[in-house]
């Protein structure tokens, strides 16, 4: 449980800290990795050259997002009705299903809870409990979308010396959350609504396009220009109010220390690299280590590893199988 | 961080101070951060506060507050009504963002639904058939009794769940009508270009059909009262001209809900009559 609440504290905006205990089978892998130091480079060198660096996971994950998106749009637009609504509120079928971060803003805002409202974010909750947590923002948000699309522009701004990247503190996004929070209470209003480029997004995919977009815009070009994912990684409340709920998913991607050669890939390609410390040469507590819940679970870094040391992993299943 | 300390001992010394502007800058970047994005989001409030006059939400909508505090933004009303008449704010409303409501000009909530379907939609009950007592609530609003739905009149259950109004039409340019005028009308109601739809029980009872595919012939012009979905809510009355001629006038009546079909059938450009938005009857 420590090693959890740890974790937890770095999704709220903590430094990683290093590991107080570490198993004598980590220890002895470390020491090992240390010992051998030429062949381990070797064999290093050669998993990345031998490295086949596909984007399974990303073009996986790119489909669903744009699957579960167009399901919206052609619910409406064809009038299946399939899915009707937005990613604020919609209907699946007729089940509700209630986006756990606008319900939260309207039970603060409003402090009146109906049913409907209830069963949708109820629904919800358990779906991404069990889907883990943040996976909606990497596989079912469109401005995640957008924003790695950008991303890549900023990273090649970057790499040509034409911008730098300007970090801002995590823990401003546990700020953001709290602050939120407080005026849909005090005001009354569901202030968060007014900026969330998800909700603005998903809507103008649906109804068609809005003068709110050109605030979507304006996101984007902070983060190609600035700092890069500044609005998931250091704003948007929606994230951390799924990263709780992924606290208690079993869905999680797993590393593994004896597959690992400490390249460092995956945490280049990560939108939150805090949560993969123990990659880092001599970090990881244990032969296997949990990613935490900050985790996306977007698999982007999955992908990036030349020797397979991380993989999706569905907590006590694999130990049934 | 533990690597740079072991590979660069010379550094060491001298990092400390840097780390700590590096840090400090961070820390004013985030602080400038956090008071531009909480500054942007309640720059919101200032068109919701200073607008005017308010849009006309669709049927069943809490007063204003309490429908802004509890609308999720996701359009499903938008999308269960037959004739497309709500619409969603955009980003100069503030945080009316994303919220229903009607241009009833454009398009009027006919009632095509029979039951008002964009209530039935409401997820959060910022559209409800009941209004729960403790929450907000103007006596102007309520209706006498529920309104009797002239397309479901000879049904077993003729009214509409509704108990307070949307808003109330007005003659506002009594000079402009044609039935003051004592004209008549005939053809489209409003041109061959409008694409406001209505719901024709003597057409089809389940689907709405375009406007100026439905030209009227008319002696008088009362479209207003006979268009109006609303049992007992707008009628015609004589009235005595300064010279002794008889004229003729709408007058809108208590069971008014403000849908506003009214405003859109009006044949007359800018319209004679309209809906005012949320307003409450006043004797």
């Amino acid at each position: 449980m420590a090693k959890m609440s740890a974790r937890i504290k770095v999704m709220f905006g903590a430094e990683p800290q290093k590991p107080m205990e570490i198993t004598p089978a980590a220890q002895q892998a470390h020491g090992l990795k240390r010992m051998d130091k030429a062949e381990f480079e070797a064999i290093k060198k050669k998993a990345r050259d031998e490295a086949v660096i596909n984007h399974k996971w990303r073009n996986r994950r790119w489909a669903v997002l744009v699957a579960c998106n167009l399901l919206f749009v052609f619910s409406f637009w064809l009038d299946i009705q399939i899915l009707e609504g937005a990613l604020t509120a919609s209907r699946f079928v007729g089940f509700h299903l209630i986006d756990l971060n606008s319900a939260l803003q309207v039970m603060l805002a409003h402090k009146h809870i109906i049913v409907n409202l209830f069963i949708g974010t109820a629904t919800v909750f358990f779906l991404w409990a069990l889907l883990g947590g943040r996976s909606f923002c990497s596989w079912v948000c469109p401005y995640h979308l957008v924003a790695e699309w950008f991303e890549s522009l900023h990273l090649k701004l970057v790499e040509k010396k034409i911008v730098s990247d300007h970090e801002f503190h995590r823990g401003a996004r546990t700020i953001f959350w709290l602050l939120f929070s407080l005026l849909s209470v005090v005001t009354g209003f569901t202030v968060f609504e007014t900026l969330s480029p998800t909700g603005i997004l998903s809507r103008a995919l649906i109804y068609g396009p809005t003068l709110a977009l050109f605030w979507v815009l304006l996101l984007l070009l902070l983060e190609v220009l600035y700092s890069r994912r500044a609005w998931c990684r250091y704003v948007c409340p929606i994230g951390l109010t799924y990263g709780v709920v992924g606290i208690v998913s079993p869905l999680r991607v797993l590393y593994r220390l004896e597959h690992c050669h400490h390249e460092g890939d995956c945490r280049k390609v990560c939108l939150v690299p805090h949560v993969l410390d123990m990659v880092i040469k001599g970090r990881a507590e244990d032969m296997e280590v949990p990613i935490g819940p900050d985790c996306t679970r977007c698999g982007l870094c999955i992908d990036a590893c030349p020797s397979g040391a991380l993989r999706y992993d569905v907590k006590g299943l694999s130990k049934m199988l | 961080m533990s690597d740079e300390h072991k590979s660069d001992s010379v550094k060491q010394k001298a990092a400390p101070p840097v780390r700590r502007q590096a840090t400090r800058r961070k820390f004013i970047r985030s602080v400038v951060l956090g008071i531009g994005v909480i500054g942007i989001a309640l720059s919101g409030y200032l068109p919701v506060r200073l607008r005017a006059s308010q849009r006309l939400r669709p049927p069943g909508a809490l007063e204003e507050h309490d429908f802004l505090s509890s609308c999720i933004k996701c359009g499903q009303c938008v999308q269960v009504c037959p004739v497309l008449a709500i619409k969603l704010e955009d980003a100069d409303s503030g945080f009316g963002i994303g919220t229903p409501y009607i241009d009833t000009r454009a398009q009027a909530c006919d009632f095509s639904c029979d039951a008002g379907q964009c209530i039935l939609a409401c997820p959060t009950g910022a559209l409800t058939y009941d209004k729960p007592d403790f929450l907000d609530h103007r006596k102007g609003m309520d209706l006498a009794h529920k309104p009797i739905l002239k397309a479901k009149e000879n049904d077993p259950e003729p009214t509409l769940n509704l108990h307070e109004r949307m808003g109330v039409a007005r003659l506002s340019r009594p000079e402009t009508c044609l039935a003051v005028q004592g004209k008549g009308f005939s053809g489209q109601a409003r041109g061959p270009a409008f694409n406001g739809k209505m719901r024709y029980i003597k057409v089809d009872r389940w689907k709405p059909i375009r406007i100026r595919e439905h030209p009227y012939e008319r002696e008088l012009c009362d479209l207003c009262v006979t268009e109006c979905p609303i049992k007992d809510a707008i009628r015609m009355e004589e009235i005595a001209a300064p010279d002794g001629r008889k004229q003729y006038m709408p007058v809108v009546l208590e069971q008014c809900i403000g849908c506003g079909v009214c405003e859109m059938i009006c044949p007359v450009e800018p319209t004679a009559i309209v809906v005012d938005a949320r307003r409450e009857w006043k004797v």
